[in-house]
This record gives C-alpha cells, sequence and structure tokens, in this order.
C-alpha cells in the first residue's frame, strides 16, 4: 500500500484522569474507506475528533502525511484544514442553505465560490431549496447540505460520524452514494464510524472493530465478516451483544 | 412647528454623551461577553460575578465612584492629566454611563453566546475556522441575544438620572440632559413641560429600538 494518511503510535485520550481511549497502533491509507464498528461509547467518535484534530491525545502522536503531531504540538490550520467531519447530529447556522453550503470556503477567503457550491448543492440534490433557511429543512435534508459544506471543501480525509444514523432508506441510500462517488471520483480518504455493520460491510474496504476505547481488530472487509480472528469481533459481526 | 432651540440641544446632547457611552461599552462589552462565553481560565467565576453585580449596580453610586475620581482630590483628577475629564462636562458623563452599561452588554452578550449549542462550535471548527472566526460565527449566531444586549445598555443609559446628575450637574447648555432636565422641571412644578420631556424620551428611546430590530433583521440575512 501507499505511505500512509494517518499513523497512529501509542494514542491515549483521557478526560478528567479517566482513560477513553487506547490505540496502540493503526493506519489509514489514502483513497481508502475506512470503517469503525462497534458499541456505544467504545471510543469511536474520540478517535475522529482527534483525527480531525479537534482535539489533542493524551498521550503519543498522530502522523499525518508525514508529519507528527503529539499532545504538545498544535496542528497548523492549513493541515486542520485538509480534513473535515460530517457529524451525526449536523448543526447548521442561521442562514441560507447556500451560506452554509459556502461557509468553509468563505472561511478559506475563496473568491469565484460560486460554481463549487453550485455542483456541491446540485450533488446532494438541494440546488432548488439554495435560498431556504437552512434550520427549516428535514433531518435528511439537512444531513444533505452538512455532506455538501464538507465535500465543497474537497477535503483529503472525509470523516463520517454516524452520518445516517435516523435518517430514511432514501436519504441513507443517497448519501452513502454520494460518499462512495466521492471516495471512486475524487479519491478522498473516507474514515466512516457506524454502528450499521451492513453499512460497513457495503462502503468500506477495511473495517476495524473498537470496544473500550481500543481496536480489537482491523482487517479488510471480507476478512472481518467473514473470517474474524476475535471472538468478540464475531459476536459483534453476528448481532450478539458485546460488553 | 417649531422646534424649541433648547430643548433641541437637551435632546442633542441626550443622545451624544448615551450614543458615545453605548459605543464605548459595545466595544468593550462583546469581546468581553465572547471572552466570557467561550474561553474557560482561572478566575473565571469570579469575573462573571463581578460582571453580574455589575449588572445591577446602582447608577447612583457608580456616579459617586466616578465623582470622587475625577475631583479635584480625587486620584484621576489630581493627576492633572489631560486625557482624563473634568467633572461637570459631557466627557466625565460619558465615562459613567459607559460604566453603567458595559456590565449589560457584556452579562448579556455572555449569555447569548453560552446558549448556542457548543457542538456547532465543534461542527465550525471542524469545517477549518480559525478561533477567531468561530468567536465571530458563534456572535453572529447569537445575534439576536446580542442586539438585545445592545438595547439594555442603551436603556440603562438613556433613562438614567443619578450618575449623570452627580458628575454632570445638570447645567444649562453645558450639561443638561433630558433626564436631569426632567427632575428640575418636576421640581420646579413645570409638569406640562416634564411630561413632555418625558414623551420625548420614551420616543427616543422606542425608535432607536426600533431601529436597532430593523438591523438585526438585515443582518447576516443573505
Amino acid at each position: 500500500m501507499n505511505q500512509s494518511v494517518y499513523r497512529l503510535t501509542n494514542v491515549r485520550k483521557q478526560y478528567d484522569g479517566r482513560q477513553i481511549l487506547q490505540v496502540d497502533q493503526l493506519e489509514i491509507y489514502p483513497g481508502e474507506t475506512f470503517a469503525l464498528v462497534g458499541p456505544s461509547g467504545a471510543g469511536k467518535s474520540t478517535l475522529l475528533r482527534l483525527l480531525n484534530f479537534l482535539e489533542r491525545p493524551t498521550q503519543g502522536n498522530i502522523h499525518f502525511n508525514g508529519a507528527v503531531f503529539g499532545p504538545e504540538r498544535d496542528v497548523p490550520i492549513e493541515i486542520k484544514r485538509k480534513v473535515t467531519t460530517v457529524f451525526q447530529r449536523p448543526l447548521l447556522l442561521n442562514r441560507s442553505v447556500w451560506a452554509n453550503v459556502n461557509f468553509g470556503l468563505s472561511l478559506r477567503s475563496v473568491k469565484n465560490s460560486t460554481e463549487s457550491t453550485r455542483f456541491a448543492l446540485k450533488k446532494v440534490g438541494l440546488l432548488d431549496l439554495a435560498k431556504q433557511r437552512a434550520r427549516t429543512l428535514s433531518g435528511g435534508e439537512a444531513q444533505r447540505v452538512a455532506l455538501a459544506r464538507a465535500m465543497v471543501l474537497r477535503p483529503q480525509v472525509l470523516l463520517l460520524d454516524e452520518p445516517t444514523a435516523n435518517l430514511d432508506p432514501y436519504n441513507v441510500g443517497m448519501i452513502e452514494d454520494i460518499v462512495t462517488s466521492l471516495n471512486r471520483e475524487e479519491g478522498t480518504t473516507l474514515v466512516l464510524v457506524t454502528h450499521n455493520v451492513f453499512q460497513a460491510r457495503r462502503l468500506a474496504q477495511r473495517v476495524a472493530f473498537m470496544l473500550d476505547g481500543r481496536l480489537v481488530e482491523v482487517a479488510d472487509v471480507e476478512t472481518f465478516f467473514e473470517n474474524p480472528q476475535d471472538a468478540r469481533t464475531s459476536a459483534f459481526v453476528h448481532g450478539e451483544m458485546v460488553y | 412647528m417649531k422646534v424649541d432651540p433648547a430643548l433641541f440641544e437637551i435632546v442633542l446632547l441626550s443622545l451624544r454623551v448615551s450614543g458615545t457611552a453605548l459605543i464605548f461599552s459595545t466595544l468593550i462589552g462583546i469581546p468581553l461577553g465572547v471572552l466570557m462565553g467561550l474561553s474557560r481560565f482561572f478566575g473565571r467565576r469570579l469575573v462573571i460575578a463581578v460582571l453580574y453585580t455589575g449588572m445591577g449596580f446602582p447608577p447612583v453610586v457608580i456616579g459617586l465612584f466616578v465623582y470622587l475620581l475625577l475631583s479635584n482630590s480625587g486620584p484621576l483628577g489630581s493627576m492633572n492629566l489631560s486625557f482624563v475629564p473634568e467633572l461637570f462636562t459631557p466627557a466625565a458623563m460619558v465615562i459613567s454611563q459607559s460604566v453603567i452599561s458595559f456590565p449589560l452588554v457584556a452579562g448579556f452578550t455572555m449569555a447569548a453566546v453560552m446558549g448556542v449549542d457548543p457542538q456547532l462550535r465543534q461542527q465550525i471548527q471542524a469545517l477549518g475556522a480559525t478561533k477567531r472566526q468561530i468567536a465571530l460565527t458563534v456572535l453572529a449566531e447569537a445575534r439576536v441575544g446580542v442586539v438585545v444586549s445592545i438595547i439594555a445598555g442603551f436603556g440603562s443609559i438613556i433613562s438614567e438620572v443619578g450618575a449623570v446628575m452627580l458628575v454632570g450637574g445638570n447645567i444649562e447648555h453645558r450639561t443638561r440632559v433630558l433626564t436631569t432636565a426632567i427632575v428640575l422641571e418636576t421640581r420646579k412644578g413645570n409638569f406640562d413641560l416634564a411630561l413632555a420631556l418625558g414623551a420625548v424620551l420614551l420616543a427616543i428611546s422606542f425608535f432607536t429600538n426600533l431601529a436597532v430590530l430593523r438591523l438585526q433583521g438585515r443582518m447576516f440575512d443573505e
């Protein structure tokens, strides 16, 4: 495989002295779709926040495109801007749909952003609602706006934190199609957090199972679902409760 | 209709003093409110407690402090510094009104900023916002509350009488504003004039708030 986008070594995250995350080793490669599955509270979202440089690890290093970032070093804004996240609960600004999608570009002072914004809105099927206030949208539409405002930035890595939880099948299908085409056409690296093992199987090339803040197993999608090496992964894949 | 020049002068001075004080208190109060609302630092709770106390501080007591500070025997007045205004001047009134209104602007701005979902801040950050851009975006999201803070700040000083009376002295053609004029005319038994001045004060307050609310509706609307 190519040189990794991310390489995590001995990464720990603590809140108030309580360890939430302990990842000894993890690599994510360019252009792949990597899924993180596991029960609630496993540390998946915490890991995503670290990958988006929203928080620093308490210990350990995150290598990103070869540069090393640890507990002390502040990540430069140009590096942070190579990664973005679509969250489970999209929170939109109290502005129009257009302004929300254009927001990240305006932060970067991008001139002539009209075409990019129009293209992103068209891609998520919301160009007709461009002038509408974002907070009047349905849950599915709001999530599509959140996806559009992320993809318009053409990030190197797109982190997806349960982006289709609580959505109807139509919106789930649409969002899956968009992120798949983003991955295939633009080569965007995707890291998907999901509870839904079927979704992980549909979208990912590699899957990791997390439990109690640790990576139990990382494998390519076929091995993960057909021949898991760890009994706990097997139990989770087969829909049994894992604690 | 002919406007009484004396009344015009009083109205103009009232607007000048309270308007200038509001500009100062907004320039100090909004950044302070954003800082208190968004950051966590040692002693923050103490600063908030001081701010809340300031929001309910009697204007006349603030007038007394400013009076003592600026008087010839006071710590500032005795220094004879060119930028320190003398007592019984509009500049002294501006200082006291700024002190009265900035805790209100800061306190209400802080509350408005804290009312914005913290998750939104994280999502803005994830889109590549710098700390300054996050603060400005949160401020824009809290705009309704911020406008209320400015209105509250203006309301507290345009209608205030104790502090301007103490540090301004209600001197005709020099420091007489609407509120001190109302007190004077009431004491003289000119109730009709006092009532008319009161009506002018109410009208100023009403139309200023109306203008600010219209601005609130337009700002940030694409």
